[in-house]
Formats: structure tokens, C-alpha cells, sequence
């Protein structure tokens, strides 16, 4: 059990999310940057919802959780909880100050906290996204075949809403034994965009052909400043407006997160996890998926740069991103194995 | 009937059959489509919009070629036989604090509040879509006169129960969530509960019928 000491409405409880429940008009959700906190669930054996990996080498990531255990993602700082239970707990996600009872811990590292301590995570020298996974996943009710907090429908994590100060949190029963007590952690890291500036692959959409020859050359050759208004339904971008030859009036259709939309005003907006389901504005690219944790990993006022890539390089790039987990759950799935000193 | 396929990302494409105005006899035939895709393991999801369908699946286990061609060939094979339908009453309080853009539509009508309110009231509706917010119907079968544009800038927020009309639909709030349509009244329908069996108050296909609330 811990205890929320600090509240925010940007701290929710996140999982994989729930991307079979689109046809309701529910958002896919989840975290915002999911290997991030794929790898914290896999320090703690717990199940990822990694539905990528080769999961003949993962033991725990069965497919009976499909949006794995569920942590909290945590966007403002600085966050604080206190354990009220011996648990086992990872941070991973943006860099930045982690300190269990003012002792510093290392980057993407999972270990034990004692009854009674207190875990602080300061404001990020590097991402903007840290996740708190905890040993056996936070205890909340599947809705809709995930934990996921869905602020907009007002369900999943906990009573549908943000995490408040003294809100208490149980965990499931924990799979493995944990971390031992010094901890353990990534020998991989998840990276995180360069502090200059935030490259992400996109593929055209539907409309691309639609923006004037200017538009679609500055799309790709400018960079982008992320907008305070940058958060889980979308981020906002400033820069070159973006002109169609002719205004186009376009009937309600899906979208995915990663979907670049361009209101009239000419300025993008890329939709992210909590997105609607469906939008009406001209698209003019999308995304690739593995690359879509970097634009949530990149802080307001960070300038984001658009790289065309072919379908056949997006999917490459997703398959380098699965492999690289199923590495990484090889060599854990490895280390469980061995004897460790007590 | 041109079908545009286009791609959504690294695991979707988007089939666009819209030609101008809304056509119902496609939109039978969009639903049809998204059946018998959703229907193939390798599909994901096949949703629905209005007059198009987005059909997202796992680009490591799928070929999007493969995709690509399923939903050309679903779509040609798709019949627009009307699917089963059921109605579903929606009571609604007009006007007033609950519906504070009346006024604006009833003018950008040329009509009073109370025929406005009437020509709302007798409009039988068709569920063409769902999406944007959980449970959140886009319903054809508006009035022409009431199709009022959206507004320039939405709402922050529109709460649960608003009964509206924008860009020539109507709809109704599941959630309370910003929206740019008008806001002609509020129902009491709990459209979504996620705790239910079947969390979405209305299916795909189904015919809606305001009445007034008693």
C-alpha cells in the first residue's frame, strides 16, 4: 500500500490502455510514453502488457493481462508517496532527482522501499513523463479491459479521476520475488529525445496532398515549438502556418494517436493517447508509433522536428522497438535465475 | 463509387467513400464493410465514421498490403441492406438554462424557438457513427434547416446530457467534455456507463426519436 502525498491533476494511473475499445468511442489511453513503463513493470516481474515481445522468453507478460500492470504516470513535480507496506518499486521514464528518504537512486532503477519511507521524483532534467511502477500492479478494477485512468469518460484507475493527496493505493499479489535489496536496473535504457530538438518519423495522411506545395515543405523543414497546450488528448505546435489549396470540409472519421490534424488556423495539433476517436479536420501525417513516446517524452516549449519516413521504414522501426524489449525481458528473464547475494 | 484509401500511422488506413452530401445507402454499406472486417483476426478494429472507416491492426503481425486489399475487397463486396435497427426514445427538456444556444439556432433558421423545438422533435434519426468520446453518437437525419455550423470556438466544457446539433447532426453528450456544437437542451439518458454490459446507450444503425421530457 502507499499513500499519495502530493496531488495533481496530471498524475493518473496508467497502464497499456485499451485499444480494442475503439468502436465504443473510447480513447486507447494508457501511458503516454508505454515502454517506459513496460520496462519499470518488467523490474518487478511484473506483467507488461508488451504485446510486441517474444514472449516465449517472458514468463510473466502472459497474455491474460493484455494492458498490463497498471503504475502511475506522473507529469507534475515533484511527486511524493509514502510506503505504508514493504514494497518493491521501479522509476523509469524522463530523468530526473529520484530520493527514497533523501537517499539519491539511480536512473530506471527498481528496489525496496521500507514501511514508512518516503519516495520523492523532482521535476526532470531530461523527458517529462516518469512512471512508478509497484511489485504486483496497482489494485484497482479493470474497466474495459484496463486500469487505465480515462479522465474524459470518467473511469478506470482510481473513481475515474487524477490522484489526490491521502488517496491510498493497494497492489496485487507481486509474481516474482522482486529486485534485491540494492536494486537492479536497465542495462538498456528506453532514450529520451535530445534536448535540442525532438526528431519523429511520419507517414503522409489522407490530406497531405491537399496542403499547398509551400505548406507541405515547411511541415518537414521547420521545427516546431510544443505549446503549453501540450497534454494526453494532444499537443499542441506553433510554427509556419500550414495552408490547404482550398478549405476542405471533411465528415467525422477515426483517428489514431499520432494523427497530425491542422485546424484552420494553420498551426498542427498531434493527437495523443486521451485523444477523441474520431475528428473532422484535415490530416496531413501520422506518427510512426514507436516514435510517438518521443513527442510525449518532450517537455512545452521543446522543438519538435517531422522526418518523412516510407510504411516500410515505420514498420521497421517498430519491429527494432520490439526487439529491442524482448532483449531486454531475455536478459531480466535471465537474472531471475541467477543466485544473488543477500 | 470512389473508395480513397489512405494510410493512418504504422497500423491503420482509412477507406473514404464520402462524395459530397452524406449518402445513407454508403453509410449501410461502411457498416457492412466494417462487419466483415472485424470479422478477420487480423484486424484490430474497424471503425465506422461518417461515410468512411478507419481499420487499424498489428503492423508486426500484418502486412498493411494485406489490409489494403481486404478492405478494397470488403468494401465492393459490401451490401447497403439496411442493418437490424432498434429505436430508442430520447426525452429532452428544450431551451431555457439547459439549452442556451436555441435561440441562435432558431435564428440562424429563420424559424421561432417552438418550431424549431418541433422540426427537432419530429426528425427521425439513423446512428451513422460512434466515436470522439465514449458512447458519443453522430446522428444523420437533421433537418437541413437546423444544420448550423459549428461554432468558430468550442466550449471548454459541455456537460453530460446536452442535447445538440453541429455540422448538420445531431448528437447528445455521454460525457461532460468540450465540443464547438450548439446546445438546443439536456436529457436525463445516460448515453455511456462504463459499468454496464453493454456501456453504449445506442448501436450503430439504430433509430432515435426526441421527445419532450415529461
Amino acid at each position: 500500500m502507499i499513500e499519495i502525498l502530493t496531488g495533481s491533476a496530471l498524475n493518473t494511473i496508467q497502464d497499456q490502455g485499451r485499444p480494442r475499445a475503439m468502436t465504443l468511442g473510447v480513447a486507447r489511453g494508457g501511458a503516454m510514453d508505454g515502454p517506459a513503463l513496460a520496462c519499470g513493470n518488467m523490474l518487478l516481474g511484473n506483467p507488461t502488457g508488451d504485446r510486441t515481445g517474444d514472449r516465449t522468453s517472458d514468463r510473466t507478460s502472459d497474455s491474460g493481462e493484455p494492458a498490463g500492470a497498471a503504475g502511475i504516470e506522473i507529469a507534475f513535480f515533484p511527486f511524493r508517496v509514502r510506503f505504508l507496506a514493504a514494497l518493491a518499486f521501479a522509476v523509469t521514464g524522463a530523468r530526473g532527482p529520484v530520493r527514497l528518504d533523501g537517499l539519491a537512486l539511480p536512473p530506471d532503477w527498481a528496489c525496496w522501499a521500507a514501511p514508512g519511507q518516503v519516495l520523492e521524483i523532482g521535476p526532470p532534467a531530461e523527458g517529462c513523463r516518469t512512471y512508478l511502477a509497484l511489485a504486483g500492479g496497482i489494485d484497482v478494477p479493470l474497466v474495459l479491459g484496463a486500469r487505465a485512468t480515462d479522465l474524459k469518460g470518467g473511469f478506470g484507475g482510481l473513481e475515474g479521476r487524477a490522484l489526490q493527496r491521502g488517496d491510498v493505493l493497494r497492489c496485487g499479489p507481486a509474481a516474482e520475488p522482486g529486485p534485491p535489496r540494492c536494486g537492479w536496473g536497465l542495462a538498456e535504457r528506453c532514450p529520451l529525445p535530445d534536448a535540442g530538438e525532438t526528431r519523429v518519423r511520419v507517414l503522409p495522411a489522407a490530406e497531405f496532398g491537399d496542403f499547398t506545395a509551400a505548406a507541405r515543405h515547411a511541415f518537414l523543414a521547420e521545427t516546431w515549438r510544443v505549446t503549453p497546450s501540450a497534454n494526453r488528448m494532444g499537443y499542441r505546435l506553433e510554427g509556419e502556418p500550414l495552408a490547404l489549396q482550398r478549405a476542405m470540409s471533411l465528415f467525422s472519421h477515426g483517428i489514431v494517436p499520432g494523427t497530425v490534424q491542422v485546424p484552420p488556423a494553420g498551426q498542427p495539433i498531434v493527437q495523443m493517447a486521451d485523444a477523441n476517436t474520431c475528428g473532422g479536420y484535415p490530416k496531413i501525417a501520422t506518427v510512426i508509433a514507436p516514435d510517438l513516446r518521443l513527442l510525449a517524452q518532450t517537455p512545452v516549449n521543446g522543438r519538435i522536428r517531422f522526418v518523412e519516413a516510407s510504411r516500410a521504414e515505420a514498420v521497421a522501426a517498430l519491429r527494432d522497438a520490439a526487439a529491442r524489449q524482448a532483449r531486454r525481458q531475455a536478459e531480466f528473464a535471465a537474472l531471475r535465475h541467477m543466485p544473488i547475494p543477500a | 463509387m470512389t473508395a480513397r484509401l489512405s494510410m493512418a500511422g504504422t497500423g491503420a488506413v482509412l477507406l473514404d467513400v464520402a462524395h459530397g452530401a452524406f449518402d445513407p445507402a454508403a453509410q449501410r454499406r461502411v457498416w457492412a464493410a466494417a462487419r466483415a472486417l472485424a470479422a478477420d483476426p487480423a484486424v484490430v478494429q474497424a471503425v465506422p465514421g461518417v461515410n468512411n472507416l478507419l481499420v487499424t491492426f498489428d503492423a508486426l503481425r500484418t502486412e498493411p498490403d494485406y489490409v489494403e486489399q481486404r478492405v478494397r475487397a470488403c468494401w465492393q463486396a459490401a451490401s447497403p441492406e439496411p442493418v437490424p435497427a432498434r429505436l430508442v426514445e430520447i426525452p429532452v427538456t428544450y431551451g431555457g438554462a439547459f439549452g442556451e444556444d436555441l435561440k441562435l439556432v432558431a435564428a440562424h433558421a429563420g424559424l421561432s424557438e417552438d418550431e424549431t423545438i418541433a422540426l427537432h422533435l419530429a426528425g427521425e434519426y439513423s446512428v451513422a457513427a460512434i466515436g470522439a468520446m465514449p458512447g458519443f453518437a453522430y446522428l444523420t437525419g437533421l433537418d437541413p434547416r437546423l444544420a448550423i455550423p459549428r461554432r468558430d470556438t468550442p466550449r471548454l466544457t459541455v456537460a453530460r446530457g446536452a442535447v445538440m446539433v453541429g455540422g448538420g447532426h445531431a448528437g447528445v453528450m455521454p460525457c461532460t467534455a468540450p465540443s464547438g456544437w450548439h446546445i438546443i437542451g439536456r436529457t436525463d439518458a445516460v448515453l455511456f456507463d462504463a459499468a454496464r454490459a453493454e456501456p453504449g446507450l445506442l448501436r450503430i444503425g439504430d433509430r432515435v426519436r426526441f421527445t419532450q421530457a415529461g
